[in-house]
């Protein structure tokens, strides 16, 4: 049975002997190379590590982020959006799957990932802790959220480490359904009536900071960026992520006749960057510290969530033990 | 029977179909997200987008081939009156329990209900009813091994399945509630609720659960229980409340492009 995965920790098979220098030597000239580090391979504690957390977060954001769209399921408007919607919504639980597959091959089960997502020791994506209020707010957070998501992880799709690479691959290739999906709703809205337009407008104005912060603090505040980026763990800085989705979004969202809220927001034409006014990084941080207005909300639902399905998987568990009989 | 009654009749039983659909897929969707184990909530959605698509599918015969609305507005704007579903399927979400046992019991009606359309006169509904039964086979053999692993699982897991049977089975036999748009060509209520029992009764009892019902002289299955019936009464709350939250938005301004 795969529903309950007890790992065990995998074996380094390349454990020759040498020691950590040696190996760390070969391990850099591998990632420098372009070679995939797979799971039974030797690699650093600190990468292992940092791989856990990025990744672990990564599949949370997906669980979590499944929730502020869910709610909308209910009430999507035709049968093409409340089809695309579910669709969607689903798509992000089987990338929390196979995320916290990839967190598994480093070690780590998937009962401990969801203990500490919901003990709040383990992070997600920030975004998602603020409330869709509209039908709109689905048709932007499903274009531009996603649209953000993508660039991020079609670079970290380049990375070092074969089992995140590879589902990124998958998540990158579904999630650009997602954005069509998103886009679509946004142009309709766009170009339907004045209250439909308000009404996007609205949305934009509430979800544009936190989609600015999504990106992360600008790299000045970002430690351990050097030693990341030369493992293949991080692929670009996160300021340089930023100016990429200013690029390809700001124009398209002005094409649809909406106004970005931040006057100070324009493409320097000396330096060939965007400048804009940075969001509050101190409310950041408050939010990611559990204070933004639907951190308790979102681990309330998982948690109940969890709860509620404790008797099934324990139920499960019984079955599976019943079916196990020794071949006579 | 004129062609006029002919059509009623047709037409009464396409909004039973897709109306049930519709309802199954929008309370299968409320599990996406927060099922019990990461892999059921993915199933779970699968179904659920798999009945909204047979909803939007009946109605668009019923669009094309018999004079009605387009289909989001058959969906979207239509009075909870008209709706023609059974109770069964608006019922709110509540634990997976009851949720395995629904589909359970839906689709085992399902599938004695296609085997019957698949050579029904009307020739679109045939065509539906044969490209729809590969589909709900699978969502059968999805309800049929839920069912049978909680109901021998642990004593906790049988007595949640067995309250989830009660609860529902009432529920269930509405399913067959006779048309009002006078008997069906395919078949009648009575004989496809005769093959459901049937089909349901033997996979409970090997389940360890104890069925509502009892075998005749004949060897035949019997509900010990009433039906309850509601695709044609006062809109049950449940219908209402359903009707409520998937019109919300699209009632916002039932003119505009959404």
């Amino acid at each position: 049975m795969t529903l309950m995965n007890p790992l065990v920790r995998p074996v380094i098979t390349d454990d020759d002997g040498r020691s950590e220098d040696e190996k760390l030597v070969t391990f850099e000239a591998r990632v420098a190379a372009g070679e995939k580090i797979e799971p039974t391979d030797w690699m650093p504690d600190r990468y292992r590590q940092q791989l856990i957390r990025m990744v672990q977060n990564h599949g949370n954001s997906e669980i979590v982020g499944a929730l502020p769209e869910r709610e909308w399921i209910p009430h999507a408007p035709t049968f093409k959006r409340k089809l695309a919607l579910t669709a969607k919504v689903q798509d992000e639980v089987g990338h929390a799957q196979l995320l916290y597959r990839v967190v598994e091959t480093l070690g780590k089960p998937r009962e401990v990932i969801i203990e500490e997502l919901l003990n709040g020791t383990a992070k997600y994506s920030n975004v998602f802790n603020y409330p869709p209020e509209t039908w709109a707010d689905v048709g932007i957070i499903a274009w531009l959220i996603d649209a953000a998501a993508i660039i991020r992880q079609m670079l970290l799709r380049e990375g070092s480490y074969g089992p995140y690479s590879r589902a990124l691959k998958r998540i990158c290739y579904e999630e650009s359904f997602h954005l069509k999906h998103g886009h679509d709703i946004c142009v309709t809205l766009a170009t339907g009536t004045q209250f439909q337009r308000d009404m996007l407008q609205d949305a934009l104005n509430r979800w544009w900071n936190p989609i600015v912060g999504f990106f992360g603090p600008p790299d000045r505040a970002s430690v351990h960026t050097d030693e990341l980026m030369r493992w293949r763990v991080k692929l670009k800085t996160n300021d340089a992520i930023r100016q990429q989705f200013f690029d390809q979004y700001v124009p398209r969202i002005w094409e649809l006749g909406l106004s970005i809220p931040d006057p100070e927001l324009r493409k320097d034409d000396e330096s060939g960057r965007w400048l804009y006014t940075e969001p509050d990084w101190e409310e950041f941080k408050r939010v990611i510290k559990g204070h933004g207005p639907c951190n308790a909300e979102r681990i309330a639902v998982r948690r109940l969530a969890h709860e509620e399905g404790e008797w099934v998987r324990r139920a499960l568990a019984a079955a599976a033990n019943d079916q196990a009989v020794p071949v006579q | 029977m004129s062609d006029h009654t002919q059509d009623a009749a047709t037409i009464d039983l396409l909004f039973r179909l897709a109306d049930d659909e519709l309802m199954m897929g929008h309370r299968n969707a409320e599990w996406t997200g927060v099922g019990p184990v990461l892999e059921e909530d993915i199933a779970f959605s699968s179904m659920a987008q798999d009945e909204l698509g047979h909803a939007f599918a009946y109605y668009t015969v019923l669009h094309e081939h018999l004079g009605q609305d387009n289909p989001d507005t058959l969906a979207f704007r239509r009075e909870a009156a008209d709706f023609r579903n059974a109770r069964l399927t608006a019922l709110p979400r509540s634990d997976w329990a009851a949720a395995v046992m629904r589909q359970f019991l839906y689709d085992a009606a399902e599938q004695v209900r296609l085997e019957h359309y698949s050579s029904h006169p009307f020739a679109p509904l045939a065509q539906l009813a044969r490209k729809f039964r590969g589909e709900e086979k699978y969502h059968l053999m999805h309800g049929k091994s839920w069912v049978m692993r909680l109901g021998s699982a642990t004593e906790d897991s049988r007595a949640r399945l067995q309250a989830a049977l009660e609860a529902l089975w009432p529920h269930a036999l509405g399913l067959f509630e006779p048309g009002q748009g006078g008997e069906d060509a395919g078949a009648s209520e009575a004989a496809l609720c005769a093959g459901w029992l049937a089909q349901v009764c033997p996979l409970l009892v090997s389940s360890s659960l104890q069925v509502p019902a009892e075998r005749t002289a004949k060897g035949q299955w019997q509900s010990r229980v009433a039906a309850v019936y509601g695709r044609y009464a006062e809109p049950a709350p449940e219908r209402v409340a359903l009707l409520d939250a998937m019109q919300k938005v699209y009632r916002l301004d039932p003119n505009a492009d959404w």
